[in-house]
C-alpha cells in the first residue's frame, strides 16, 4: 500500500466532528505523530476547520490578554502606593522576625 | 508565569526565612494579582477574594519555615490560596446559572447538530453549520470591555475543575506541569478539562463576534 494511499485514507477518516475534539491535544503537542499528520492534512483542505483552529487559538490569546489586564488590577498590591494590606502583612512578617 | 529557577528559589527562601522585607514585599507584589484572579474564580466578590489572598499571605508567613520543598514555592503558595478559596466559595454556596450541557464533562466541543449526521452520504461528520468567521473590530481589542465580560462570564459559568484549569493555564499563563502539580491532575485529565473549557469560551466568543447562536 502506497504511503499516499494511507495518508488519504487517514485524512478521510478524520471528520470535522472528530477534528474539533483533537484541537487542544494538537495545540498542546500531545497528539500521536500519525494523528498530527492527519490533522494537518485535514486543516490544509478544510477552510471551516482551519477557521475553527484559528478561533481556538484566538480565544486563548484573548483569555491571556484578559489575565494580563487583570494583573494591573488596582493599586492595592503595589509596592509603591500607600497600601494598608501590605502594611498589615509586613507588620506580621516583622513580628515573626524580630531584629 | 513560570516556576522560579531552583537556585533563585533557594535564595528567595533563605531571604524570607531570614526576615528580608524586600524579598517578602517583592513576592507579595509579584504574586498577589495572580492569586487574586484565582481566588475570584471561586468566591462571590473581589472583596472576599482579597481577604482570601490576605489570609494566604498570613499562612505563608507562619508556614514558610516549615515549607519542605516538595513542590515549588509558587505552587505551595497557590495551593494554600486554592484550598482557602475553595472552602470560602463552598461556604458562600456559590451557585451559578450553568447550562446543563456544559456541566457535563463529556459534552462535545461543538454541538452535534452543527455537523452532518451519519445518514448524510459522503458528508457525515462534516460541518453543517460551520464556524462563523469572526468579525473583530479594532475597538474589540481587549480594552473593549465587552469582550472581557464575555470571557469572564464564560469562564465563571464553567464547571469548577474546568474553571480552575482555564484560569490557571490561559488567564494566568501557567504551564501545564505547574497546573498539574497545583491541581493534582494527570496530564491527560488536565488536557480534557482544558479542552472542554476552551471550547466553551470559543463558542461564547463565536456568538459575540459572529452572531450565530451556539
Amino acid at each position: 500500500m502506497s504511503r499516499l494511499f494511507r495518508r488519504r485514507r487517514r485524512t478521510e477518516e478524520l471528520a470535522c466532528q472528530e477534528l474539533v475534539e483533537l484541537v487542544t491535544d494538537y495545540l498542546e503537542g500531545a497528539l500521536a505523530p500519525d494523528l498530527v499528520e492527519a490533522f494537518n492534512d485535514h486543516i490544509t483542505g478544510c477552510g471551516n476547520c482551519s477557521e475553527y483552529l484559528r478561533q481556538m487559538r484566538r480565544s486563548v490569546e484573548l483569555a491571556r490578554g484578559l489575565g494580563e489586564q487583570a494583573a494591573l488590577l488596582g493599586p492595592k498590591w503595589s509596592e509603591t502606593d500607600p497600601n494598608p494590606m501590605l502594611d498589615e502583612l509586613l507588620t506580621e512578617f516583622r513580628a515573626r522576625h524580630p531584629r | 508565569m513560570t516556576a522560579a529557577h531552583p537556585q533563585g528559589e533557594a535564595e528567595l527562601l533563605r531571604r524570607l526565612r531570614g526576615g528580608d522585607e524586600d524579598a517578602f514585599t517583592g513576592l507579595v507584589s509579584g504574586l498577589s494579582p495572580a492569586l487574586l484572579r484565582l481566588a475570584m474564580s471561586h468566591v462571590s466578590s473581589r472583596a472576599v477574594a482579597e481577604e482570601v489572598v490576605q489570609d494566604t499571605w498570613l499562612a505563608v508567613i507562619s508556614g514558610v519555615d516549615g515549607f519542605e520543598g516538595r513542590s515549588t514555592l509558587h505552587t505551595w503558595i497557590f495551593r494554600i490560596l486554592l484550598n482557602r478559596a475553595r472552602s470560602t466559595g463552598a461556604r458562600e454556596h456559590r451557585t451559578l446559572p450553568f447550562s446543563s450541557a456544559w456541566r457535563d464533562e463529556r459534552a462535545p466541543a461543538v454541538p452535534p447538530e452543527r455537523f452532518h449526521s451519519r445518514n448524510a452520504r459522503g458528508l457525515a461528520g462534516s460541518w453543517a453549520a460551520p464556524p462563523v468567521p469572526w468579525d473583530e473590530l479594532p475597538e474589540d481589542s481587549l480594552l473593549g470591555s465587552e469582550v472581557c465580560r464575555c470571557i469572564e462570564r464564560a469562564v465563571a459559568e464553567l464547571p469548577t475543575q474546568q474553571r480552575e484549569v482555564v484560569t490557571a493555564r490561559d488567564l494566568l499563563g501557567m504551564d501545564s506541569d505547574e497546573v498539574c502539580a497545583l491541581l493534582e491532575l494527570s496530564r491527560g485529565n488536565q488536557r480534557v478539562l482544558l479542552h472542554r473549557g476552551r471550547s466553551r469560551v470559543r463558542s461564547v466568543l463565536e456568538r459575540h463576534f459572529g452572531g450565530r447562536p451556539t
